[in-house]
């Protein structure tokens, strides 16, 4: 693939479904870490203006956002009680900034 | 329908299709295929609106199942019993509202596996089985491939190579055939193991059966602070010494042992020098060559990756000899026989490549939470940290609460999950032999709780343990004769005990 270096556009889009898969975990710890991590990641490169680093980075979100679609999918299918810090109502689909 | 009217019925059918061109009657066939696929499909989507994909596991069952023989034991030492029924009653916030499951702080004993680790591992148990070691087919180069490429990611971790990387069944069996096996091979001329008092069981024991076989060992003291003195350590290296295993970080404590000057002894009186880095191994820097390590036990499931593996670094060069305690097909150099567990090695290969990817922003998580939750145990009355507060990784943290029994602490303390020092001293009453290393007593040993902080650990739980630990130590102390003498300005150490 030639390095084109993906548009704010796109990497907006990737954020915000990174951002939405990893709020789809049931099991908290997991959500919680994948929210943080998103969040830090596209903050940390904020100013990266090198397309091969951009296209690089882009890739490796791509890839990542594959693992959470299939993850999420499967801590939905397998839960457990909610922990004690969680509350009963309202789990995962928090509003997300 | 007879068996007659039917071939009949064909030879009719069979008849109209040889009249129709051929495609048409293909078309016909494939509309009439479609037609009951889509109707089978519809079928099963409507199955899963009523059969739900969720399977939901209830713990809450074993946990009071655990509870109540827990308290049908104690009922035969009365005085543990009293305090620790009333504070089980107190073993839940008051909130309704919230959930059940406690929050998880063992990391020491164990960690999640991260749904990255997870996501490789589920391939090999769906499509990629073919034998590793299977060289004549795709089936086993495929997971062959994968098998390397884990190697690599573990041995980036401590600056091996790949081909020093020893796949074994965890740190427990790495530890053994570095005791064994090492001093089985250097029986004729060495006779002498040096190691430390609070290393962990698997090491210790497996000392314990060199003696048998007719080697000394010596069990090197730690300072208050959990450290070694290199001044002894030197002292007790002998012309017949063939091996030095001191851990790399404490299980119970967190302490770091000073490797780099460690090794740089070691190879200087030409002693090999083992570290079990189960607990150090992606979590402090370890660099083999610049450490002069020359061998290294690891743990999966220590790095959130799966349990059941973990690996053994062998230096090459200058070659380290060992006798291997498991013979077959000479897999692993000849080391460690046996097919492995492709799903198993590359999970921990994952783990281990999400170590190299994530190390800084761990540690600085990690750190972060670590300094908030001693911060807020400290600042309880008599509170103290064990172990030296510099030398340590910042994610094991081990506390007394002085005048509170441990074990009622953590009765009372069900819905955070945690440990009174190792998981296998856990299981009995029996105080913490590492703490004893230290120079603590009973009392002080029995009222330690050790905190374990990873990457899964959030902020919001930190929070949440500060202010349980805080209200429980408070109610339990009040409850507490020697609290309220304590309280009234009393010298314990000037009381006459009677009794024992
Ligand atoms: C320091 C240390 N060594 C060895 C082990 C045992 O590791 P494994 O469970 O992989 O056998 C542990 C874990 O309990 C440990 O903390």
């Amino acid at each position: 693939m030639p390095a084109v270096s993906p548009s704010r556009r796109q990497v907006l889009r990737l954020y915000k479904q990174l951002i939405k898969n990893a709020n789809q975990f049931n099991d908290y710890n997991f959500r919680e870490y994948f929210l943080r991590r998103a969040r830090n990641t596209f903050k940390e490169n904020k100013s990266v203006q090198d397309a091969a680093k951009l296209q690089s980075l882009f890739a490796e979100g791509q890839r990542d956002l594959g693992i959470l679609k299939r993850q999420s999918i499967i801590s939905q299918m397998y839960t457990f009680d909610k922990l004690v810090v969680e509350p009963l109502h309202k789990h995962g689909f928090k509003p997300s900034t | 329908m007879t068996r007659s009217t039917s071939v009949e019925l064909l030879s009719r059918l069979s008849r109209v299709c040889s009249l129709r061109t051929r495609s048409s009657a293909v078309t016909i066939l494939a509309s009439q295929l479609a037609r009951s696929y889509s109707s089978a499909a519809a079928a099963a989507v409507k199955l899963s609106d009523d059969v739900s994909l969720e399977t939901h596991t209830d713990i809450q069952r074993a946990a009071r199942e655990q509870a109540k023989t827990r308290a049908a034991a104690s009922f035969t030492s009365p005085d543990a019993a009293s305090s620790g029924t009333s504070a089980l009653q107190h073993a839940y916030q008051e909130n309704t509202g919230f959930g059940t499951r406690p929050i998880y702080l063992d990391m020491q004993a164990t960690t999640p596996t991260d749904p990255r680790v997870l996501d490789t591992m589920l391939k090999f148990y769906t499509g990629l089985y073919g034998n590793p070691h299977s060289n004549t087919h795709a089936y086993g180069w495929e997971t062959n491939k994968e098998i390397e490429n884990a190697r690599d990611h573990i041995a980036k971790v401590i600056n091996a190579n790949s081909k020093e990387i020893i796949f074994t069944s965890g740190a427990t069996e790495s530890n053994n055939t570095v005791l064994k096996g090492v001093s089985r091979f250097y029986k004729k001329t060495k006779k002498h193991i040096i190691t430390t008092r609070t290393e962990h069981k698997c090491v210790l024991e497996a000392a314990r059966a060199m003696i048998n076989e007719g080697f000394e060992v010596t069990f090197l003291n730690v300072d208050s602070q959990g450290l070694i003195s290199m001044k002894e350590l030197e002292e007790s290296i002998r012309p017949d010494t063939c091996l030095v295993s001191i851990m790399a970080v404490n299980n119970e404590i967190g302490v770091m042992q000073p490797l780099k000057e460690i090794g740089a002894l070691c190879r200087e009186k030409k002693v090999h020098f083992h570290t079990d880095a189960a607990q150090a191994y992606g979590k402090i820097p370890i660099d083999v060559n610049e450490m002069n390590i020359d061998l290294l036990s690891i743990s999966s499931h220590k790095i959130y990756g799966p349990k059941g593996i973990g690996a053994l670094f062998v230096r090459r060069r200058p070659r380290v000899r060992l006798e291997p305690i498991i013979s077959g097909g000479g897999q692993e150099r000849g080391l460690r026989s046996g097919t492995l567990a492709p799903a198993l090695v590359t999970g921990f290969g994952e783990a281990a490549r999400l170590i190299n990817q994530e190390y800084s922003s761990d540690i600085a998580h990690v750190s972060r939470l670590s300094k908030k939750l001693v911060d807020g145990l400290l600042s309880i009355d008599h509170t103290s940290l064990n172990g030296s507060p510099d030398h340590r990784y910042p994610g094991c943290i081990n506390v007394s609460f002085a005048y509170v029994e441990g074990e009622s602490l953590l009765m009372a303390l069900r819905d955070i999950a945690l440990s009174s020092g190792s998981a296998c001293t856990s299981a009995s009453l029996e105080p913490s032999y590492v703490l004893h290393a230290l120079g603590k007593d009973d009392a002080m040993a029995h009222s330690s709780i050790r905190f374990g902080i990873g990457r899964f650990s959030t902020e919001q739980e930190v929070d949440y343990v500060i202010k349980a630990i805080s209200e429980r130590v408070k109610f339990l102390r009040e409850l507490s004769p020697l609290w309220e003498m304590v309280q009234e300005g009393i010298d314990l150490n000037s009381i006459e005990w009677s009794g024992h």
